[in-house]
């Protein structure tokens, strides 16, 4: 059986978090790729409920970055 | 844009310039450049990183630092191995976009201008010549430049503090101020730079982060300057967090041991001889002006003050000798960030002034073709998979990232590109989405927040309205970051794309937002920031109203009589409010006073109460100038003995003055202490004025100034210096300390400790002029009604401290002199004028084109319980009573910044954001996994 990968929903601010995961791959810093980035205006507009839905959806983890 | 240009002459006058510009070749085509590194890396020349203070190397091709702007590699021509000896041409081969060009020549550009402002900065000083500091011998002896790029993440040590000498993590660092400023003994610069103090600080507690708790950090200083906003909060922190702060100049600095340990000789307060070691030195350069400034000033044949910063006049802080030209920033003397900043805006305010009669004469409005309409047809998703060169399409495996996007639900089309952003890959995407009928697009590639503007106007210029575009960032944050697991990565961009189809799937055309922009302004205070800021609107052609709340305008200049330059006040002040007067369109309201406000930028209704009762004001955009002024204090016997004033009173009662044989001037009264933790910034500079006064007027007088550290900045420094030659006697006290001033028959005893003389001393003293804070008005109405936020002090709080230093988060208005922070008249006309540039940024158009990813409020689900209105930190939402209905809440979209805050809060989900609905949010996530 393949190794447990977890699938993790990111929600980064168009702001700060989003312009952070860009600038990590302008500087080619390398990390595990799992994260998938659901991108938004400001980290205030994530709704719990988004995060309920990537869990029942089948997401092993969220990230809220803003 | 004109990056290696140089100007090299120029001719005519304000209104029509020819400036001649020598323009050196990059050797990269930089409408081909994709900024994507190859050259770089294939590049065999390294040469030192001019950046990194030369600490690390770079190469012949290369670009200058991460954030320069524009974003492309450039060529240097010193180095670069095929253009010095015609062999190499490594990057010619690699490049992917075949960017690079040597057949590139040196080109001369004549540029027909109204106006030319000056920006050409300054240089560090460069303590090689100090052969007791011994820069250039021992490698732990760093200047504060280079040890900034060490405490940079994107420096040469990754932001891993290290000491040259044996790559150790240093544990003790000295900072030594005042190298090459204050100084006419080892070097030609009596000025202070203004911004060494600060930074030093900055640089010890930012060490302190990197290394750890075990850090120490101590600063020699002679007077630790820090009177800029905020500033002295910044150094009681760095005091409790343990910097140590030694008020000594290090006599000098020798190598200790072998491993590079310093030991620094220095005297202390008391007159006692130390050495002590340290691991590393960190020299707080100051700032020169650049032989660059110093040639541009001569090629514009504009006047240099005595130490080469350009020549102005303290009423005029932008205008150099020669009309139509201006100046800003540190060519013009020495400042830090947010005041550079302010004096950009304000001659981009006098060119404005300028060339006013031409606004808008030059602009060409771009039209797009008529948008399809969309709603009720089923989605047609193409999908543009880029392999940026080798930056994609080197890692993941694009073909199959393609060949799943053909599999999605909703996917009509799937193309691959080389680069997508290329132009002519651009407007073969027009043709292929008019063909395919593609009504979505979704581009695999780089990153929205540098690349989705070009492909919004893509599609528009192919009928497809902009919001109906959504990218998948597969390179940023998927192949750079994932470049050693080509199988991830290819993976990881399947996802991607997929959750990028899903929700344009789901995407609606969102029309363009904008509002009409009512031509005038409102400026609330009249004083000389308010007179300032309403004359440069007026001149602009902006009719302008000014709100005084007392019987006259002239604010608190009204007691000033010379600025820190020696220029007189009142006749200025008198030329200014007669210009006021009768300009035509400038309308003042005494007497008066804002008692409501309502609306947002380029709409504000603003209700104004005087005497005849209300009128409502109309305008487009607001400037706050409503002043401060001096403390009253209860101490040092203010206010009981007819001995004791303070400012402007002295000499403002010139009798008075005649009579006394000894003057005492007592500083930071009310600042820097518990209750106002912060410098009043001019009132060193102000005591000092009237010392140099009374001492010239009558040498004979005994004057004294006690002060805990003189912060006469800049070029005010040389007023300082001018005093004690005049026989000022200084004495510093500190707060655990404070003179104690008693009555002694017709005149004051003053006992103060001095610290030179370790002793107490008593001064007998016949007047007292107390240099008490500055404080704002009384703001708290004006910020309750414009919803404006102000700092613990009261005073206005802007935007961003450095970057924009006269805005309110809130658009549309500005802020301008003493409401900001205390400062001198120079600088209140500066940031004046700078409020009214960036208010006529908005009055210069006859509409402003808002962002529409707006909030919306569906009225039949809303309950109008306010949470919405009471979360929104911009006042974008209000409950207003709906007939009928109770209260409903209501969008106002001009002042809505997209954060959907409001959204997230509903507790009824009667509130969505456009483009960032909950469906379309829902959706990318759905598709995740």
């Amino acid at each position: 059986m393949a190794e447990f990968e977890p699938k993790i929903a990111a929600f980064l601010c168009n702001w700060c978090a989003y312009a952070g995961a860009d600038l990590a791959g302008v500087s080619r810093l390398q990390y595990p790729p799992n994260m998938r980035t659901v991108r938004v205006m400001c980290s205030g507009r994530i709704d719990p409920l988004f995060i309920i839905k990537a869990f029942k959806e089948g997401c092993d983890g969220a990230l809220v970055a803003g | 844009m004109h990056t290696l240009s140089e100007v090299t002459d120029i001719q005519g006058e304000e209104g029509n310039f020819t400036v001649s510009i020598k323009k050196s070749a990059r050797y990269v085509d930089m409408e081909k450049c994709i900024a994507c590194g190859a050259c770089e890396e294939k590049c065999p020349a390294k040469t030192a990183d001019e950046f990194n203070e030369a600490i690390s190397k770079r190469k012949a091709a290369y670009i200058p630092y991460a954030q320069a702007v524009p974003l492309k590699y450039v060529i240097d021509p010193e180095r670069c191995i095929y253009l010095k000896k015609g062999k190499c041409g490594a990057c010619l081969k690699y490049c992917p976009t075949d960017a690079i060009d040597f057949d590139q020549k040196q080109e001369t550009l004549n540029l027909n201008v109204g106006a030319v402002i000056a920006t050409a900065g300054y240089k560090p000083f460069d303590p090689s010549s100090l052969d007791n500091y011994q820069h250039a011998k021992l490698p732990n002896v760093m200047t504060s430049m280079e040890f900034e790029r060490i405490l940079s993440a994107s420096g040469p040590t990754g932001g891993h503090v290290l000491r040259p000498s044996d790559e150790q993590e240093p544990t003790k660092i000295a900072w030594l101020q005042c190298v090459g400023s204050r100084d006419l003994n080892r070097c030609d610069n009596e000025y202070c730079s203004s911004v060494c103090c600060m930074y030093a600080i900055k640089e010890a507690l930012i060490a302190k982060e990197h290394i750890g708790e075990q850090f120490e950090a101590t600063v020699f200083f002679m007077d630790m300057r820090t009177h800029g906003k905020e500033f002295e909060k910044y150094y009681n922190r760095a005091k409790d967090e343990g910097v140590r702060f030694i008020r000594s100049k290090v006599h000098s600095i020798t190598q200790a041991d072998d491993s590079g340990t310093l030991a620094l000789e220095y005297a202390s307060d008391e007159g006692q001889r130390n050495i002590e070691q340290f691991d590393m030195v960190v020299l707080s350069v100051g700032m020169e002006p650049s032989d660059q400034a110093i040639d541009l000033a001569q090629t514009l044949d504009i006047e240099l003050n005595d130490y080469n910063f350009v020549k102005t006049d303290d009423t005029a802080p932008v205008n150099t000798s020669r009309p139509g030209i201006y100046v800003a920033g540190v060519m013009q003397g020495c400042k830090d960030i947010p005041q550079a900043v302010m004096e950009a805006s304000a001659a981009a305010c006098r060119a404005g002034i300028s060339l006013s009669d031409h606004r808008g004469t030059m602009v060409k409005d771009k039209v797009f073709p008529k948008e399809l309409e969309v709603i009720d047809q089923d989605a047609r998703v193409g999908v543009f998979v880029c392999n940026c060169g080798v930056n994609i399409g080197g890692i993941a495996d694009v073909p199959a990232i393609a060949e799943y996007a053909r599999t999605l639900p909703n996917v009509a089309y799937v193309e691959e590109n080389l680069f997508s952003c290329s132009q002519d890959t651009q407007e073969k995407m027009v043709e292929v989405i008019k063909e395919q009928n593609l009504n979505r697009v979704v581009v695999a590639a780089c990153t929205p927040r540098t690349h989705e503007p070009l492909f919004q106007e893509t599609i528009r210029n192919a009928g497809v309205n902009a919001y109906l575009f959504e990218m998948a960032n597969i390179r940023n944050q998927c192949t750079w970051v994932h470049s050693k697991s080509k199988a991830d990565a290819t993976e990881k961009a399947k996802d991607l794309v997929r959750m990028a189809v899903s929700r344009a799937s789901l995407l609606e055309p969102i029309p363009d937002l904008s509002v009409d922009v009512d031509k005038s302004a409102l400026v609330v205070g009249g004083g000389v920031a308010g007179m300032t800021a309403a004359l440069s609107l007026a001149d602009q052609g902006f009719p302008t109203t000014i709100v005084e709340k007392s019987s006259e305008l002239g604010g608190s200049a009204k007691d000033v009589h010379q600025t820190w330059s020696g220029r007189d006040v009142p006749p200025f002040l008198t030329d200014l409010v007669d210009q006021v007067e009768k300009h035509t369109d400038v309308k003042v309201l005494l007497d008066s006073e804002v008692v409501g406000a309502s609306g947002f930028v380029g709409n504000f209704e603003t209700q104004v109460k005087n005497g005849k009762g209300e009128v409502t004001v109309k305008h487009g955009a607001t400037i706050i100038a409503t002043g401060g002024q001096a403390y009253e204090p209860d101490e040092y016997l203010f206010g009981q003995s007819p001995c004791v004033t303070k400012w402007h009173d002295l000499e403002n009662d010139p009798a008075k003055l005649k009579d006394a044989q000894s003057v005492v001037f007592i500083q930071c009264v009310g600042s820097r202490d518990d209750q106002r933790p912060y410098c009043s910034r001019i009132c060193c500079t102000g005591s000092v004025l009237q010392a140099i006064q009374i001492k010239k007027q009558s040498p004979d007088k005994d004057v004294f100034v006690l002060y805990r550290d003189i912060r006469t900045y800049a070029e005010r420094e040389v007023l300082y210096k001018q005093a004690r030659q005049l026989g000022v006697i200084f004495i510093r006290y500190t707060l655990d300390r404070k003179p104690v001033v008693k009555e002694a028959g017709d005149g004051l005893e003053i006992q103060v400790f001095d610290p030179i003389l370790q002793k107490e001393v008593i001064i007998s003293a016949d007047l007292l002029n107390l240099a008490t804070a500055i404080v704002p008005s009384d703001n708290s109405q004006l910020a309750e009604l414009y919803k404006l936020p102000v700092n613990e002090e009261n005073f206005f709080m802007e935007a961003h401290a450095k970057l924009r230093p006269v805005d309110f988060a809130s658009d549309g208005i500005f802020v301008c002199g003493l409401a900001h922070f205390p400062k001198s008249l120079d600088e209140s006309i500066a940031q004046a004028l700078a409020a009214s540039s960036r208010a006529a940024t908005v009055l210069a158009k006859a509409n402003i084109q808002i962002s529409p990813l707006v909030s919306q409020v569906d009225a039949e689900t809303c309950i109008g319980c306010g949470l919405c209105a009471s979360v929104c930190p911009f006042g974008a939402i209000e409950v207003e009573e709906v007939e009928g209905k109770g209260y409903r809440a209501k969008n106002i979209p001009a002042s809505c910044k997209g954060c959907g805050l409001c959204a997230s809060s509903c507790p009824k989900k009667a509130i969505d954001m456009l483009h960032f609905k909950d469906e379309q949010i829902v959706a990318s996530v759905c598709a995740i996994a």
